[in-house]
């Protein structure tokens, strides 16, 4: 069946709440609104106040009560209402849900679901991609769909795992990105890439949003007679580093795309991954398009000019099949 | 249950007389201040611990008291200056001692230090460094009781200090709000590290914070075992009643620097000498002797048995091994079976 990204990870959470009566949700405005994005629409008439649970605004709490239901034997699901809002509960999920496995042997089995992402005019706090920070912290794993069909699989797989995992969805894919999504139970399995389209010329490590700005861009670059290979990371954290480098050892070049800022992005990381360990099969530099390094702007013309997109990448991937 | 075992053959004696409990007071106080002693005085001077020590001398009363109100399957979460509470979980001073020293019989197995160690079968959890972060832990874990319908609740152990951080008031905002049954005891032994409490908070107690978020709250003093022991029964009725969480200040001083390497300059002399009279130790004994449930020779005999205790603890923590350099990746995450 058609469904938006945002529905598929509606159907997912809603799914996991009929099937395990741990699951259950927190956080600020999820219950009578449905959330701010209503991806939690209809669920406190369902499942009722104890399972959707509207918090004070505390994300330092959300998280830490997470944390204590998971010992518990729950399986909470956090919301953030705006992934930029992570900040306020960093210590409860950097310190204490990454480390509680590795300390003293207590799974926190919990998720934090963090809306993310530019391009709707959302400014500097409504529109960052944090995802570097968690990935830096072992412990944690770090998910983002692109698809309808990976949001609805990742977002059960991600309830069901022992570990903590920051979920990101990408705000402007939500009603935009549209794809079959069976009605069956699925799962996706974290710390899998996938390879979204094959090519032969030039792989593109993307991940979220940006999978599709790749996807179009191939096109174009199909007529220029370049083919590219998109692969969507889906995990961050773990890394799926085989599918990567497989892919690279084929097509001999890369380039690594993302929305979040260049410096001390995922890039750098995938970068020096690839040329580590596929020095051999390259035929020209690891190159990276990110925005750049500024905070999230307002103004259409300066959200336009920070945000990667089409035109930026076939700029990168036009010099870099002529080299 | 949780499996709690007496860590001595003396407290399976243990009743729930007055004789009877005063003797367990007197008890898990003892060695919790003998281990402390040891810890501090003796293996961190040797370098036989590397890390940081902080210890609850003269604060005993506080999670002895309150830890003995809890049922095995009652949830506690420790503060750094709360050992009692791992001796009434059944975990031995074996256990603690090698994990002050980093080895593979301490609680985390050499993955961390001190007091930083849990236990969830024994439904024992363990603090982070950032002082109250346990308290939003602690509130979600009493709401997860709730909703199981379990009769649990959860008992969350701060210091003054703690109650500056924005964690402490979001958690129990928040447990507030849910009704969560959630115990709040706060050792007030008016210093943060070298900072005063007047430093701290403009209010006179930290049980006048407790109005704001429309919960109870009451003041005990906290070098008196009894009295910590009948607020927290208060707290706990409370509680398990549904009624949501209730805090317990417990006014006491810390008899020693923030760590082994605090000298506590700091502090004016007059106020070791006022406080040192109040050592909760001494007013058990001086109790259990004015009322007749020991003499004089018993409880010699007591504190014996405590350090020849010790002594073995010691001994076997020494002769635990080091963890292995190549287990240093295991466990980050859940490892496939």
């Amino acid at each position: 069946m058609e469904t938006t990204y945002l529905e598929a990870i509606r159907k997912g959470i809603w799914e996991e709440m009929e099937r395990d009566p741990k699951v259950f949700l927190l956080g600020e405005d999820i219950g009578i609104y449905g959330g701010a994005f209503k991806v939690t629409a209809g669920m406190l008439d369902r499942f009722g106040e104890e399972r959707v649970v509207d918090t004070p605004i505390s994300e330092s709490a959300i998280v830490g009560a997470a944390i204590g239901a998971s010992f518990m034997g729950m399986r909470p699901v956090a919301e953030m209402q705006f992934a930029d809002f992570i900040t306020c509960g960093f210590d409860q999920i950097v310190n204490f849900a990454a480390k509680c496995r590795y300390r003293w042997n207590a799974p926190a089995p919990l998720v934090v679901r963090a809306p993310s992402g530019g391009g709707i005019h959302g400014g500097p706090f409504h529109s960052q991609n944090p995802e570097a920070w968690f990935v830096h912290t072992p412990g944690l794993k770090v998910v983002q769909p692109a698809t309808a069909y990976d949001a609805k699989g990742l977002i059960k797989a991600s309830i069901r795992d022992n570990d903590p995992v920051i979920f990101f969805e990408h705000k402007a894919l939500y009603r935009k990105i549209k794809g079959e999504v069976p009605e069956e139970d699925y799962t996706v399995e974290l710390g899998k890439a996938s390879v979204f389209r094959e090519g032969r010329d030039m792989s593109v490590i993307t991940y979220g949003a940006m999978v599709h700005v790749a996807a179009e861009a191939a096109e174009v670059l199909e007529q220029e007679g370049v083919s590219v290979e998109i692969i969507d990371l889906r995990t961050l954290l773990p890394m799926d580093e085989e599918t990567v480098l497989s892919s690279v050892r084929k097509t001999s070049k890369a380039i690594v795309l993302h929305e979040a800022t260049l410096t001390g992005g995922l890039g750098g990381e995938l970068s020096a991954r690839i040329t580590e360990k596929a020095f051999e099969s390259l035929d020209g530099p690891v190159l990276r398009l990110a925005a750049p390094d500024t905070p999230v702007p307002y103004a259409p013309t300066l959200e336009k000019a920070f945000l990667p997109d089409v035109e930026k990448l076939l700029e990168k991937a036009r010099w870099l099949a002529a080299y | 249950m949780a499996a709690v075992k007496p860590v001595s053959p003396l407290m399976d004696a243990g009743t729930n007389t007055e004789a009877g409990l005063s003797l367990r007071f007197l008890y898990y106080m003892s060695l919790m201040r003998e281990v402390e002693d040891r810890i501090e005085r003796k293996l961190y001077r040797q370098g036989k611990i590397l890390g940081g020590v902080y210890v609850g001398r003269g604060q005993e009363a506080i999670c002895v008291g309150a830890g003995l109100v809890a049922e095995p399957d009652d949830v506690l979460f420790p503060c750094h200056r709360d050992l009692g509470l791992y001796f009434i979980r059944g975990i031995g001073p074996a256990e603690v001692l090698a994990q002050y020293m980093g080895r593979v019989g301490g609680l985390t197995q050499g993955r961390d230090g001190n007091m930083h160690m849990g236990d969830l079968k024994r439904r024992i959890v363990a603090i982070i460094s950032a002082m109250a972060a346990s308290v939003p832990v602690a509130a979600g874990a009493a709401m997860a009781l709730k909703q199981q319908r379990s009769r649990n609740i959860v008992f969350v152990f701060f210091g003054d200090g703690a109650t500056s951080r924005g964690d402490w008031h979001e958690g129990i905002n928040l447990a507030a709000v849910q009704k969560a049954p959630l115990v709040l005891i706060c050792n007030n032994n008016q210093y943060a590290y070298s900072t005063p409490t007047e430093k701290q908070m403009s209010c006179e107690h930290v049980a006048d914070r407790a109005p704001g978020y429309g919960i109870p709250a009451e003041m005990v003093d906290g070098n008196d075992a009894w009295a910590v022991y009948e607020a927290t029964q208060r707290a706990a009725d409370h509680a398990r009643q549904g009624l949501g969480p209730y805090l317990i200040e417990c006014k006491t001083f810390r008899m020693t620097g923030h760590s082994a390497h605090d000298g506590a300059d700091y502090v004016p002399k007059h106020l070791w000498e006022e406080w040192g009279a109040k050592d909760p130790i001494a007013r058990m004994e001086n109790l259990m002797l004015d009322r007749g449930y020991a003499a004089r020779e018993d409880l010699e005999s007591l504190q014996d048995q405590i350090r020849r205790q010790v002594d073995e603890a010691v001994a076997w923590a020494e002769a635990s091994p080091y963890p292995e350099p190549e287990t240093l990746a295991r466990n980050v995450y859940e490892e496939s079976r």
